[in-house]
């Protein structure tokens, strides 16, 4: 049951690292994290990695495997040969803290440039009213784990630092699109979407919704929906016009 | 004199689960400028975990419902041992906090009429849990960490400093309180990512750091759970109560071996799974103990009938509290009744359709398929007790959260007493809510009767520098990977679901044992990062609460919910009224000393019938009628 696997892991800190080989102990029904665990206990007790749930709840243990973005507590063992290596690197998107860890924080200030949920004024607590099929389209959104994973493969942002300032990336542009969506929210999001979080930089190439560890159809059911919303209302001509009126310095 | 970034709060909370988030949106409301200070990134906390719901008498799903019967339920599921001041403010509040949720952006299930819809759990009357499919517990979270940046968004309005009153130090790990006098004067820590120290100048502190569940070998518990908070108060000079009462959840997962103990929400036999034994029977109808037995169906035609028409029938016996539950599964493997892995099998495919089960249940589906290739709508799965929940704590006014130590406070899973013997499914929540509220007030409340400021004495920090680094002094002595390993087989073996003398005497010999290791180990590396030197500081935690565990049940003779003793089996009336004490004496050792029960106020005794009160009281107690 139990093997000797072959394991190549990113070894360093901000100023450079390389890949390190090791040979360790695989057994039955484990997952990638276990193994890194194992590291860390027999070879390498000071080998960095961030983790908290270990059931793909938490969204804490986001890697690349073999260059395919993935929680390392929900990739099994199994799905590799004995002999094959398992290159485990950190996210690529975001730099590097140390080993696997990496500094993720710009997730953290994009949630902080989204204006929050703007409970409706004449409704008080105990008395929201929501119909189901009405709240789980938001709910889809929820679910969200917040791993990153979607961030980390996204292609405008992956390797282009530069966008990183006017795009906030498809975790983000999903947030905005939940409240979009929420039956009671009382704020308009569409236009912030477009003009201060990039929901133009999307060209829906769905690299998003397929590494995230939740199943989101992140593409399909936030981005693109929230699209076509707002082209709905920039080329509307009575929206323009009304814009228009409206923005006419007093 | 130690190098360190210092900070200034009026609060420091430390933890970011549900009631350390709670807490500090209460002190920030209230204008104190707080801190919350985390060992892991923000949102990623253990709340995060729950399933099942959040429990509030909202009688939105039964509208006989309301606090008092919530109350009840809550009382006996801890046996009567509860503090019944705390299980009456939770009963009483539980609601409001589920509904100012929705006014942070919650996304609760619905009912037809468009309310927050309840689902049944163990040991509650009715449908009580407000639910998101069996992920509420990351919707808890993410709704709180909403409204703090809502909070700091208010602020960056105000001030143009999102962190101007509310900031999150994020990978974060508090060593230290400190004090001056009899008081708090603050805390000192390290940033996990650089190792760097850290001051917090606070005359608050709020403790909100869970439980205790990795000093076990088989739990549900994350890493994070090495009993910070419990220990950090206890060297502070404040109390642990009840420490002797661990919730083993009856159904964790028991295969493959790297995801033993991974929850299985109580949920799937809310909604109607089913325990069998490997004979294919139903065996919880022969664990029904006689306290509930007017309350549970006796045959599985009355069992089923329920989920249709609760009014007329009992409830299944597979909805015992989790430590009738988890004593129940035990016997059965012990009896040679066990599935191949050692467990039991959890039955939900032949009880719903297949649609159903995706629908109310999606993240087993998704873990059982993803961990264990098992699919749960078309077979059964395996499981077995796991280490889920410690319901002793801080001892607290039930008020205000705080401790016996002026401005120390403690609110969720560290603090004791909520939940006597053992917590009902979806209590949690609602206590998190409630009294990490209460403790964000108490704490803001007691800054403003402050006439002076507590101050920090420099040698104070000094100490705590020396007593952080001392793992790396060392050379040549054991990893504490290892020394971490047999302290969690230790517990798990002599500590366990069911207890004798023999065994816990055997526990407290091995764990003074490992003091005496964990004070000449040896961390590699340096302070950048180093989860080994992490390890090494929790174990000290670690070690000082499973003591209290140890020393506490050895000392209860009887039998009571999270504590079961083999050569004590029953539940004895004069052990309800006394309480464990915990505290530390002058060389760090455990003292354990008996405090009696405050005797339940008399309008709430009156919410039982005397027949029931005659099951848990002795005759002295009982109400003159």
């Amino acid at each position: 049951m139990s093997y000797k696997g072959k394991f190549r892991v990113w070894r360093g800190d901000s100023d450079g690292g390389e890949l390190k080989d090791y040979e360790v102990e695989v057994n039955e029904g484990e997952v990638v994290l276990d193994v890194i665990h194992r590291l860390q206990a027999t070879q390498t007790p000071d080998m960095a990695v961030r983790w908290n749930c270990k059931a793909g709840k938490c969204g804490s243990c986001s890697a690349e495997i073999n260059g395919m973005p993935k929680l390392m507590c929900m990739c099994r063992m199994n799905t590799f040969a004995e002999d094959e290596v398992v290159t485990v690197t950190p996210m690529r998107t975001f730099p590097v803290i140390r080993d696997l860890v990496t500094d993720v924080s710009f997730n953290y200030q994009k949630a902080r440039e989204i204006p929050a949920f703007k409970p409706p004024a004449d409704v008080k607590p105990g008395d929201y009213r929501m119909q189901q099929v009405d709240v789980e389209r938001s709910q889809e959104f929820r679910k969200c784990i917040e791993c990153f994973l979607c961030q980390d493969t996204c292609h405008v942002i992956r390797d282009h630092e530069e966008n990183k300032e006017s795009f906030s990336g498809p975790r983000f542009l999903m947030r905005i699109a939940e409240l979009d969506m929420h039956p009671l929210d009382a704020a308009d999001r569409q236009h912030a979407a477009q003009e201060q979080h990039g929901l133009g930089f999307c060209n829906i190439t769905k690299c998003c919704t397929e590494v995230c560890p939740e199943h989101i159809k992140i593409t399909d059911n936030a981005l693109i929906p929230m699209k076509e919303r707002v082209a709905d209302r920039k080329y509307d001509p009575i929206v323009w016009l009304g814009n228009k009126i409206r923005r006419r310095p007093a | 004199m130690t190098e360190l970034e210092r900070h200034t709060y009026d609060v420091v909370v430390i933890g970011a689960g549900g009631a350390g988030l709670r807490a500090a949106i209460e002190a920030r409301e209230q204008g104190k400028r707080t801190a919350i200070v985390c060992k892991s990134l923000f949102g990623k906390a253990h709340t995060v975990m729950a399933e099942g719901g959040c429990a509030a008498a909202m009688g939105n799903a039964n509208s006989n419902d309301n606090w008092q019967v919530h109350y009840r339920d809550t009382m006996r599921g801890g046996k009567f041992l509860n503090n019944w001041r705390m299980a009456e403010l939770h009963a009483q509040e539980a609601p409001d906090r589920v509904w100012e949720l929705e006014t942070y952006g919650a996304l609760f299930d619905r009912t037809p009429d468009g309310r927050i819809s309840q689902r049944n759990f163990g040991g509650h009357t009715y449908p009580r849990l407000a639910h998101v499919g069996d992920r509420t517990g990351l919707e808890l979270i993410r709704t709180l960490q909403q409204k703090i940046v809502s909070l700091q968004q208010e602020d960056f309005e105000a001030t143009g400093d999102y962190e101007a009153n509310l900031k999150v130090y994020a990978e974060c790990t508090v060593t230290e309180l400190l004090k001056d006098g009899d008081a708090i004067s603050g805390a000192f820590g390290y940033w996990r990512e650089s190792g760097r120290f850290i001051l917090f100048d606070a005359p608050a502190v709020v403790l909100a750091t869970g439980g205790v569940g990795k000093s076990f070998k088989v739990t549900s518990n994350s890493w994070e759970y090495t009993g910070d908070g419990h220990a950090l108060a206890m060297r502070a000079g404040a109390t642990l109560i009840n420490m002797e009462f661990i919730q083993f959840h009856p159904t964790g997962m028991v295969w493959p071996p790297s995801v033993k103990g991974i929850l299985v929400t109580e949920s799937v036999r809310g909604d109607g799974g089913v325990l069998k034994n490997s004979e294919g029977k139903r065996f919880m109808f022969e664990y029904v103990p006689d306290v509930f037995r007017e309350q549970y169906a006796e045959t599985e035609d009355e069992a089923d009938r329920w989920y249709k028409d609760p009014d007329n029938n009992r409830r299944p016996p597979e909805l015992l509290p989790r430590d009738e539950v988890a004593r129940a599964i035990n016997s059965e493997v012990k009896a040679g009744r066990g599935t191949p892995h050692g467990g039991v099998f959890l039955d939900v495919s032949s009880r719903l359709p297949a649609e159903e089960i995706t629908r109310r249940l999606p993240s087993m589906h998704h873990q059982f398929k993803e961990l264990a290739d098992v699919d749960i709508t078309a077979e059964p799965m395996e499981v077995g007790p796991t280490c889920h929940y410690v319901m002793g704590g801080v001892e607290v006014d039930p008020d205000t959260a705080s401790s016996v130590v002026p401005g120390l406070f403690a609110a969720g899973e560290v603090a004791g007493g909520m939940h006597g013997s053992n917590r009902l499914g979806g209590n949690s929540l609602s206590d998190l809510l409630v009294f990490g509220r209460r403790a964000g007030m108490g704490a803001a409340v007691y800054v403003d009767s402050l006439q002076e400021r507590p101050k920090i004495d420099e040698a104070d920090i000094d100490a705590a520098a020396t007593e952080a680094l001392a793992p790396f002094e060392l050379e040549g002595g054991e990893n504490p990977y290892s020394i971490h390993q047999e302290l969690q087989q230790s517990m798990n073996d002599l500590v366990g679901i069911i207890r004798k003398e023999e065994e816990m005497e055997q526990a407290l010999g091995r764990l003074a044992e490992f003091r005496g290791r964990i004070a000449k180990m040896t961390v590699e590396g340096h302070r950048q990062f180093n989860p080994g030197w992490h390890l090494a500081l929790d174990l000290r935690n670690m070690l000082t609460v499973s003591e209290c565990v140890a020393k506490a049940a050895l000392r209860r003779q009887e039998s009571r919910g999270g504590h079961t003793r083999d050569d004590y089996p029953g539940m004895n009336a004069e052990w309800r009224k006394k309480l464990l004490v915990c505290a530390l004496d002058a060389d760090g050792g455990v003292n354990v000393t008996e405090e009696q029960q405050i005797p339940m106020r008399e309008d709430l005794l009156e919410l039982f019938e005397l027949d029931e009160l005659k099951k848990y009281l002795t005759d002295e107690e009982l109400p003159a009628k």
